[in-house]
């Protein structure tokens, strides 16, 4: 007894040893408490839009870190370029949740510590521990700002003005529909038969087993010939709706903004269905050279300031609350056009991207994983 | 003196002299007597770098298409197998793009043909040297501009709303939609290979000696006939060394189906570069070898035709 009581003691000690924080690291956690000094350089992934000079330019006067940014077009290839070369070419992604779970579950990301973000406390309730960038309480990243795919038609040769996604689905704008090239697309087909085929039981458009899956490729297969083009950049969207290729699409807020400041007749809704989004965060890799950089341009990019500008660049929503007012100040309604410090109603009525996975979340391991959604979508292309 | 003398035959005592000459002498009189060796000589760097470069590159890509990923880490396993190939035998979307590559290729080829002849005939044998020259910068010229850019502007004139629909408009013909299709990736391929199958064309129609057609007039054939009969058998190497730049540029290209392409336009290419992005590489490396062997056999065929001796 005395002797196991000893071993405890002496294993209680060691674990203290160990734990005695070295200066500027969080007891046990291994997390930083304080920035160090930047290291000059700063490598980032970004979606394009994501690093304007407007805020980057300051951001490098403020704090030597010379920012070298690489715009990728979708989240499989964030994936792939966080993973080159050892993982130690960037040092963060602004990765969108359907490959933020990829990056933790592949260890391409490491935890980061909020408290080092002074404005972490200003952001909406529900992007502080979001499930696509908190694991077991653990933070792996700084949520940024979030948004709903929306539904862009031309105002003169669409009437009446759409309500539903089923303009999508009707052969009416036959050889004039355009939506995205990205497997992820599967959800927005499952989401409209949640609302339209409740017989097939689909909660979660993520979440699909064999039967629901197939009914939702089924409808991209009878989709495929009203589509003039899967659009792979946001500049081919806007490109078909300037010379009439399109008239009715998925889109997002981004195409909208721009196509309206070329005096396009367009116009975008979240239809009646709902509408998937994303959520992006900030992400520091694993292997980052430059950690005290990123936890800087973390905390820039979450100031009020950046927030509105980038909210309104890109057309979406701040996690920062206190954006809002900075917006109003910027452009007159636009807080109130993106939604910013949104109602947890209007933020719960978007169904966020997320990587999908085999567990179903109901204890069944029968749901398709994200290599059967890029098979299915490879072959609906083919 | 004496000194001096052996100083002057390059019989020196000095020690870096002597070997050095004799050296260069024997080296010289090898080559003389071995002519293979110099040729090797010259050959060994583009030759190593031949190796290096682009067979070991091919032979680590028909490699890793045994290979497999891991669908949760996305690391390659080292596993032999059949998977691949067997996912593309079996796959009916695999098979239509291929076909639907082969297919735009040969119709690529097959136009560029119609269209290079006759451009070359009168390059070879009927423009004076001012309107041969012309004729030739202005085939020429575009290859000096971006191929983005030119892909880029016949999106434009393609568009719904382009040029093209408001030239049919203005002449009151119905607009045609072929902005973003097959039919755009076709003509857009067909423009911007066509130098490559001129330059050819026009070669072998110039190396055609004037007195074969003048005998093939005294001997009363019609102008018909010796077209048919002498002009076309002997230009036919020609056209064929042209058809394997068309043929090859088309099969292995990706950017034109990308950009100018419709909803159902995806080349090899295009699998091939989404099967990257998505980490899925043995798969990629294992349809990469479709247009590999196909070319193979492309090129067996064009050697039969005489294609080899016209380049």
């Amino acid at each position: 007894m005395s002797r196991i009581r000893r071993s405890h003691v002496l294993v209680a000690a060691l674990a203290a040893a160990l734990c005695v924080p070295a200066s500027g690291v969080a007891a046990g956690s291994g997390l930083p408490t304080t920035i160090g000094k930047g290291e000059g350089a700063l490598n980032l992934i970004a979606w394009e839009g994501y690093t304007q000079p407007q805020w980057v330019k300051p951001f490098e006067k403020a704090t030597g870190c010379k920012v070298t940014a690489k715009y990728a077009g979708s989240s499989d290839e964030m994936v792939t370029l966080m993973r080159q070369g050892g993982g130690t070419q960037y040092d963060g992604v602004s990765a969108s949740g359907d490959a933020s779970l990829r990056l933790i579950y592949g260890h391409d990301v490491q935890p980061v510590n909020p408290k080092l973000i002074p404005d972490f406390k200003n952001f909406i309730p529900a992007l502080k521990s979001p499930p696509h960038n908190t694991v077991k309480g653990v933070h792996y990243g700084i949520s940024l700002q979030w948004g709903p795919n929306t539904l862009l038609y031309n105002t003169t040769k669409v009437k009446p003005a759409p309500k539903s996604w089923s303009v999508l689905y009707s052969a009416k704008y036959r050889g004039k529909v355009t939506v995205p090239d990205n497997p992820i697309q599967i959800a927005d087909a499952a989401l409209y038969l949640a609302k339209t085929k409740p017989s097939l039981g689909i909660v979660d458009p993520y979440e699909l087993n064999q039967k629901q899956f197939d009914a939702a490729i089924d409808l991209l297969e009878r989709q495929k010939p009203l589509i003039k083009k899967y659009w792979a950049l946001a500049s081919d969207e806007i490109d078909l709706f300037k010379n009439g290729g399109a008239v009715v699409g998925a889109s997002w807020p981004y195409q909208t903004n721009t196509l309206i400041a070329a005096k396009a007749p367009v116009r975008d809704l979240i239809p009646r269905e709902g509408a998937t989004g994303w959520a992006d965060t900030w992400m520091m890799s694993a292997h980052a050279k430059h950690p005290n950089c990123m936890y800087r341009w973390m905390a820039w990019v979450s100031t009020p300031k950046v927030q509105a500008q980038q909210a309104i660049y890109f057309g979406e929503t701040p996690a920062n609350t206190k954006a809002c007012a900075v917006m109003d100040k910027l452009a007159k309604g636009s807080a109130a056009q993106y939604h910013c410090g949104a109602s947890k109603k209007y933020f719960d009525s978007i169904r966020f991207w997320k990587t999908p996975v085999a567990d179903c979340g109901n204890g069944k391991n029968t749901c398709m994983d994200y290599t059967k959604w890029q098979q299915a979508w490879t072959q609906l292309k083919g | 003196m004496a000194a001096s003398l052996d100083a002057a035959q390059g019989l020196s005592r000095r020690p870096p002299g002597r070997p050095t000459r004799a050296a260069r002498l024997r080296l010289s009189g090898l080559f003389w007597r071995h002519p293979w060796a110099k040729a090797l000589l010259l050959l060994a760097p583009p030759l190593l770098a031949f190796l290096l470069v682009y067979v070991a590159s091919l032979a680590a890509l028909f490699v890793s298409s045994f290979w497999t990923i891991d669908p949760f880490t996305s690391e390659l396993r080292h596993v032999w197998n059949l998977d691949n190939y067997r996912t593309l035998w079996e796959a009916g979307a695999y098979h239509s793009v291929a076909l639907r590559t082969i297919g735009i290729a040969a119709a690529v080829t097959l136009a560029d043909a119609a269209l290079a002849f006759p451009l070359g005939y009168f390059m070879a044998r009927v423009a004076g040297r001012r309107s041969r020259a012309f004729v030739f910068v202005a085939v020429l010229l575009p290859l000096w501009s971006s191929y983005l850019v030119r892909v880029y502007i016949w999106r434009l004139i393609l568009a719904d709303d382009g040029v093209l629909n408001w030239t049919l408009r203005k002449v009151g013909l119905p607009a045609a939609h072929i902005g973003y299709s097959n039919w755009a990736v076709w003509l857009i391929f067909t423009y911007v290979w066509l130098p490559f199958m001129i330059l050819p064309v026009y070669g072998a129609l110039e190396r055609i000696p004037e007195s074969f057609l003048e005998a093939s007039r005294d001997l009363g054939a019609g102008a018909w006939t010796t077209f048919r009969r002498v002009v076309l058998p002997l230009a036919l190497p020609g056209v064929v060394a042209g058809s394997i730049f068309t043929f090859s540029l088309t099969l292995g290209d990706y950017v034109t189906p990308l950009l100018a392409g419709g909803a159902s336009s995806q080349f090899i290419g295009n699998v091939v570069y989404d099967n990257i992005t998505t980490q899925q590489t043995p798969f990629a490396a294992a349809f990469a070898t479709v247009p590999l062997a196909v070319m193979g056999v492309y090129l067996l065929l064009a050697r039969r035709l005489g294609a080899f001796e016209a380049l």
